[in-house]
């Protein structure tokens, strides 16, 4: 038994993991269970979600992603307390309002009217509030003049925009929103970006399920990687999007491999532990704009948890594209790290002259035991910095360089050489 | 400022905690069936009152000016409207009531609300039909001049003792049918053989004149009691009790009442939480 969870903490998961027993066979008459009373049903099952933690706090967009079938929808459903966990402990703070579909309880023999106020109580108003704000959501959804026709004589379009400006108007603290977002044309699309930025200015904690990974980037501070059920990353959505990317497009043998290095790297670190990384210049010290030539350098703070020797630090730095543009090991460069006792703190530092393109870059830093041994803590995208200039991101690196033009040799002068 | 943080516990059966919210989405669901019931009628709700007159009026003339059944018993029509409307008021609950969770999947997979929302809508919805019925039977009542009595103060009793016994059972068969789906055609035989079990279309005056045993029998169930108590109390017919012969034989139907709607509460609690899952 846990207790509740700090104030700034919205959404609390604790080791959660939830079962299905889907039967093998069928056995669903009550003859069957007569005639086999003592055949217990025979039952598969399916491990929906395994001991998944994470924590979102208030005012955070948190995306959960993952492939189909990786348990995003059930670990939704049990956040909305639509399925009950087998295991583990759910902490929510604030109204809850779960979006698993637009149009929850829509009847299409009811007028739209009928229709606003059931969905609006389905979703957690009570009659009176719906009556109440019944007049803004006709107005939101642009339909007062088709206010008295059955929905069955709605398009489709117009069902959704109707449904969207429910949930718009059940002005919950908390959403979970499963990719209700999907549907519609690009204009109503648009429309859900805007209201969701709103959300997200008025402080709202909202929960996103998607597969769209763009989407992902664009909205969510954090994201959560599922993969059959266990969680395989948490972090900068950035970095969970191409993780999920990684996965998706992995061969099944490659997949097994990512997900374990995952898992270590989200693990709680027990020898090191990353505490800080950040980009610095000789001007400026700690910076998040670079400029071109400059005598720059990434750093890392870190915190021995149990002693160490020689760990080998490697900074690396992705540019948009998630390319890889530059590694720098300690290891390569000969530098030794020396040994560290428990609790030790130290700053890691490495200087180069800044020939990046203009552009926004990530830095990641991994620790490692020495000699290709085994990965002590690995945190990905941890710190972005800019590389002003003009000439945005057309290439790579602006290495040093000089022109030089001279007359071409003659065909004499060639011939005289022989 | 920050609003305390509460533990996500599943979906409720019973809707602990959240009493108001139970309600108000019972009562928006049962008024959402209500106005469905009638759409598109150019009478619309004028058909609830209209439609049990007319029906009542055939079974009136039919069972006491045609056949002319239950001669020698006062107000004969009447007592058998009255328990013709009440047990169809229990079949309705009942009946769907059976399918009423599954009918709902698209409801119980999206949202989590107190899973006893759903029967509990059917019964409102048959409540108000009772209601209804209960009106037009009263113009039968005072037409075929039945002499007022007191004893019309005491009718909610029965008729609420039926709504309690109805959406007890109602649960009960709801969460079963969930995972085993021939509840309802296994129901269906039981509430025709219910019907002719209990003194409807007979008057227990005629089953006594058959076997005092059988008529006991006859009464010990709890839908023919309370229909008797309520032509009782309508038309001074004879009461349980005396059919019985005894007070405390009263207490058998009672305990199959109590007894099956606590199994039907406590049956409902631990099936309807995972109905979502199983649907």
């Amino acid at each position: 038994m846990s207790s509740p969870p700090a104030d700034d903490i919205a959404v609390q998961a604790e080791h959660v993991s939830k079962t299905f027993r889907l039967p093998r066979e069928q056995v669903s008459t009550l003859k069957e269970r007569v005639l086999h009373p003592t055949r217990g049903q025979r039952t598969e099952a399916l491990l929906a979600l395994q001991d998944v933690s994470f924590e979102v706090a208030r005012g955070e967009v948190f995306g959960i992603v993952g492939r189909n079938g990786s348990g995003k929808s059930t670990l939704m459903k049990c956040l909305a307390g639509i399925y009950r966990a087998d295991a583990g402990e759910m902490w929510l703070r604030g109204r809850m309002a779960p979006f698993i579909e637009l149009g929850v309880g829509f009847n299409p023999d009811l007028t739209a009217h009928d229709n606003v106020l059931i969905n609006a109580v389905m979703l957690g108003l009570t009659p009176d509030q719906a009556r109440e704000r019944y007049g803004s959501i006709m107005d939101f959804a642009e339909l007062h003049e088709f206010a008295e026709l059955k929905l069955k004589n709605y398009s489709s379009g117009m069902q959704v925009r109707l449904a969207f400006s429910v949930m718009v108007h059940v002005d919950a603290e908390l959403l979970l929103i499963d990719e209700v977002l999907a549907v519609g044309d690009a204009a109503f699309q648009q429309k859900c970006y805007d209201v969701l930025d709103r959300a997200r200015s008025e402080g709202k904690t909202i929960l996103l399920v998607t597969h769209d990974m763009e989407q992902v980037q664009r909205f969510c501070d954090r994201a959560l990687l599922l993969d059959r059920g266990r969680v395989v990353a948490v972090g900068h959505s950035r970095s969970v999007a191409r993780q999920y990317t990684q996965l998706n497009f992995a061969a099944p043998d490659e997949r097994e491999s990512l997900v374990r290095a995952a898992a270590l790297a989200a693990r709680n670190d027990d020898v090191v532990v990353i505490i800080d990384a950040w980009a610095q210049s000789e001007a400026a010290g700690r910076t998040t704009v670079l400029e071109p030539a400059e005598a720059s350098g990434m750093a890392t703070r870190v915190r021995f948890v149990s002693p160490a020797a020689d760990p080998v630090f490697v900074f690396s730095i992705t540019d948009e594209h998630q390319r890889r543009i530059m590694s720098m090991s300690t290891e390569r460069q000969g530098f030794s790290t020396g040994s560290h006792a428990a609790d030790d703190e130290v700053d890691v530092a490495v200087g180069f002259v800044n020939h990046l393109s203009p552009g926004r870059y990530w830095l990641s830093v991994h620790v490692s035991e020495p000699a290709g041994g085994e990965l002590l803590a690995f945190r990905e995208d941890v710190y972005s910095f800019l590389v002003s200039g003009t000439g945005w991101g057309s290439v790579a690196v602006d290495l040093p360089h000089g022109f030089l033009l001279t007359p071409a040799p003659t065909m004499n002068e060639v011939a005289g050489e022989r | 400022m920050s609003a305390d943080a509460y533990r996500v516990q599943g979906p409720s059966a019973l809707g602990a905690g959240d009493r108001r919210r139970l309600w108000n989405l019972t009562r928006t669901l049962a008024a959402t069936d209500w106005k469905v019931r009638f759409y598109g009628s150019t009478l619309g709700y004028v058909w609830s009152l209209l439609r049990p007159l007319m029906l009542f009026g055939i079974v009136y003339f039919v069972f006491s000016e045609v056949l002319k059944a239950g001669a020698g018993i006062d107000h004969y029509g009447v007592i058998l409207l009255l328990a013709m409307i009440l047990y169809f008021f229990f079949s309705e609950v009942t009946g769907a009531g059976v399918t009423s969770m599954v009918d709902r999947e698209s409801l119980l997979r999206k949202v989590g609300f107190p899973r006893a929302v759903v029967p509990l809508s059917v019964a409102l919805v048959a409540a108000m039909n009772l209601a209804l019925n209960l009106v037009v039977l009263a113009i039968f009542v005072l037409a075929s001049g039945v002499e007022p009595r007191w004893t019309w103060l005491l009718l909610p009793i029965p008729f609420l003792l039926m709504l309690v016994f109805a959406t007890g059972v109602a649960m009960l068969l709801s969460a079963l049918y969930v995972r085993y789906r021939d509840v309802r055609p296994i129901w269906e035989v039981i509430l025709q053989a219910l019907f002719y079990a209990t003194p409807i279309l007979y008057p227990i005056e005629a089953v006594v004149a058959q076997s005092q045993t059988l008529a006991k029998i006859a009464l010990l169930n709890p839908i023919a009691t309370l229909v008797q108590e309520s032509r009782h109390l309508l038309t001074g017919a004879p009461s349980p009790a005396v059919v019985l012969e005894s007070d405390a034989l009263l207490l058998v139907p009672l305990a199959i009442l109590v007894g099956a709607t606590w199994l039907g509460v406590r049956v409902f609690e631990r099936m309807a939480p995972l109905a979502a899952e199983e649907l």
